[in-house]
Formats: C-alpha cells, structure tokens, sequence
C-alpha cells in the first residue's frame, strides 16, 4: 500500500479538529505500545489503539475515519491509565465517534430490534443508556 | 448519622439488590441512606469531548439540588452513577468556562461543592473497616472472593481518587473485615466489556471470559462487583463462553452488598439472589454461610 503523507493533512482541518476536542495531543505519543498491550477490545479492532494515534500524527484522515477501533472502544481508559506520556486514547476514540455520529446522514451503529425481549429484559438501563449515547447519530 | 444518597435508575429495578442491600446494612452500621427527592438518571456516560456539555446538565443538576438541601456530600452504589457525578463534580470545580456554560443553561448556581462518596468509601473512611468488622454477626469464613473493581471505580485515578490504579485494596479489605478471604487475580481492574454489552457482543463475552477464568484460576469462589453493568456482563456471558470452551465451569457473581448484608445478618430470602443467571445460593450453603 502507498501511503502519501502531506504537510496539508499533518496540519489539515480533521486532525486538527480531532485534537481540539479531544483536548489529546498526539505528537506526545512515541508509539512505546502500552496501550495496545492493555486494550480489552484489540481482538475486535481493525487498528491499534497506538496505531489510530500514529495515523493521526501521519495526517491519514481516511484510514482513521473508516477505523472500525473506535466502535469497538469500551472507553474503559486502561490506555490512559498505562501511558507513559498521559494520552488519554479513549478521548481520542471518542472524538472519532462523535464526527462520524455528527455527519449529516450519519447511521445509528445499534438497532434495539437485534436484541432478543429476553436479552433486553436483563439488560441493565445503564447499558441501554450509554450504548445510545456511543452508538446514535447526534 | 444520614447520608445524602442517589440511587440511580438501574438500582430502581434491575439492580434493585444491590440498593436494597446497601440500604438495609447501612441501618445496621448505624448510618441512614436518605434519597435524595426527585432525583433523575444521571446519564450514564461521562462526555469524553470536551465540546459537549448538555450530558453533564443531568448530573449537575443533581449536584445542585443535594447543595440547596444543605448537604456536602453525596453517597452512590453504584460506579456508573458515582464516575459521572464525580467527574462531573470536577468539572464544576476546575473548569471555570465548562460550568458557566452548564450553569447558565440549567440555571443553577453551584462551584462543585459536594464531595461525591461511593459507599465502599464511606464505608472505609467515614465508618471504618474495623469498626464494620466488630458488627459483622456471621463472618464469610472460607469464602474466597475475587474483588472486581472494572473501570468506572477506579479510574481515571486523578479524577476518581478513591484508590491506586494498578493494585487497589479497598475492595480487598472490605471482604477482610467481613471475615472472608479475598484472592488476588491479576484481571481485577480489566474492563468486562461495558456497553459493548449492546454493541459488540463478542467483546463483552471475550473480557468476561478472560476475567472470571482469571478468578477461577487463582481459586475464587465467587466475583464480587460494585458495577450493575460488570455485574451483568460477568453473570450473563457465562453460557456463551461456556459454548467455546466446554471446560470452563460457571461462578456465581454477586453485588459487594449482597456478601455485606449476609455477614450482617440479613436474610438471604431478601437479598434478590433470584435475578442471578448462576445461583450464588448452592455455593454460600455448602460454605455454611446461608442455611
């Protein structure tokens, strides 16, 4: 794969946006893993968490748009517990949620109907509250 | 003594177990939870971006209102509930431009003035352990507990403040004042997967996994959480984990307060054992603890 780098994405309107309100910065990061390591979630993810960050810092707005890491993200923050430099990555994937869920025509990422009446009359509300919250269209 | 408190909606009705219990203990530890009127959902999530500050209304707002009854402190069961109001807390305390944004939309005043306590606190710092083990009637002698901390209780460890990241012990200690023995398990602190519960359901099923195998193999008994969300992610993802590996052998996972009720001398017929998907009731008999 040809990866094209450029001074306009490093700087560019995305990344920039991304850091803003995740209130992260991603040039802190020297890609040492721990989060990677420590992640619950890096079986489901198409990216690291330490690679969604190194994507960031390289400006590759596609790649790290159309993750699928940042769905599967339990905002469990044991990334941020383990960094060495305090980057807080459940922020970072968060941020990248909240853009697509902010996107004219964005998809809601759960149906209530693919759960059985079973499974949600077990279901704590707390589930169904912040899977709303992570998961619908803003 | 009262103690301002929010329940919170899951332990209304889901997780009622855990508020009964809690609140039927406190009655015996000489102290009194006293709900705090019309209260509503605290939200559920903490807002991870900082441009979004409508979710922390919710929690403000219920912030405030414990402020104008005269109290500075407010107690919770449960870690969701505690996380969001104790880092929302925060916020009102440090972030000047964040609470004038708040503030103003839901038109209250309030600078963070309540100190937010999560009961395993109160109970440690306010009562103190060795004051809860004289009133302990019937000790959980040879019950060995894996103390599930998960995340929302813990971090993040600036913020939250209740215990150390890596290797807390303030779960551990309450089962120790309760007579029982806690094991040590290197997945207590492990994330069971959260509201992935109703996303990604192979990642709630492979953390519960790793996490109860964790507590099996160093010998638990039973997981204890604080969490209504671990609690059901832990409790209702062991027959599906038991479908890829036949040689894993189910664990009852119960509320903190549940154990506490029991060593306090509180009739397990009470306690709502019925609502667990594995039976803890098989397990605290043959270890004499319920008759």
């Amino acid at each position: 794969m040809k990866t094209v780098i450029s001074r306009s994405q490093v700087k560019g309107d995305f990344v920039n946006k991304v850091a803003e309100i995740s209130g992260e910065n991603f040039f802190d990061c020297y890609q040492c893993g721990n989060c990677s390591a420590g992640c619950p979630s890096v079986d489901e993810m198409d990216l690291l968490p330490s690679q969604v960050v190194r994507y960031l810092q390289l400006g590759l707005e596609e790649e790290v748009k159309n993750c699928k890491s940042m769905w599967v993200c339990a905002a469990c923050m044991m990334c941020h517990a383990r960094c060495p430099k305090g980057v807080d990555i459940s922020k970072i994937m968060e941020s990248l949620r909240v853009l697509r869920l902010r996107e004219v025509g964005a998809e809601a990422h759960i149906d209530v109907t693919d759960f059985s009446e079973e499974y949600l009359a077990r279901a704590p509300q707390i589930a169904m509250i912040s899977g709303y919250r992570k998961f619908l269209p803003l | 003594m009262k103690y301002p408190y929010f329940p919170g909606c899951t332990l209304y009705t889901k997780a009622k177990k855990l508020d009964d219990a809690g609140r039927e203990c406190s009655l015996k530890l000489g102290f009194e939870l006293e709900e705090l009127p019309d209260w509503t959902c605290c939200g559920a999530t903490f807002p991870l971006v900082n441009d979004q500050h409508i979710t922390m209304s919710g929690p403000t707002r219920i912030l405030a209102d414990t402020k104008d009854q005269g109290n500075d402190k407010l107690v919770t069961l449960c870690s969701v509930c505690f996380n969001v109001l104790k880092r929302t807390n925060n916020v009102m305390l440090n972030d000047e431009e964040r609470r004038a944004k708040i503030t103003d939309f839901i038109e209250r005043d309030y600078h963070g003035e309540v100190e937010v306590l999560h009961y395993l606190q109160l109970l440690r710092d306010e009562i103190g352990f060795e004051t809860l083990k004289e009133k302990v009637v019937k000790p959980l002698t040879g019950l060995k507990v894996a103390c599930y901390y998960g995340c929302l209780l813990l971090r993040p460890v600036k913020e939250i403040g209740l215990d150390v990241m890596e290797n807390p012990t303030i779960f551990e200690d309450f089962i120790r004042a309760l007579g029982g023995e806690p094991v040590e398990f290197p997945y207590k602190v492990e994330c069971c997967g959260a509201f992935q519960a109703v996303h990604s359901m192979d990642t709630a099923t492979r953390c519960s996994r790793d996490i109860l195998r964790s507590a099996k193999n160093n010998g638990a008994d039973v997981v204890i959480t604080t969490c209504p969300l671990c609690q059901f992610n832990l409790d209702d993802r062991q027959p599906e984990i038991q479908k890829s590996d036949t040689a894993f052998s189910s664990i009852p996972v119960v509320y903190f307060t549940q154990l506490l009720a029991l060593a306090l001398d509180l009739s397990a017929d009470d306690l709502g054992f019925e609502r667990n998907l594995i039976d803890p009731l098989p397990l605290l008999k043959e270890k004499g603890i319920v008759a």
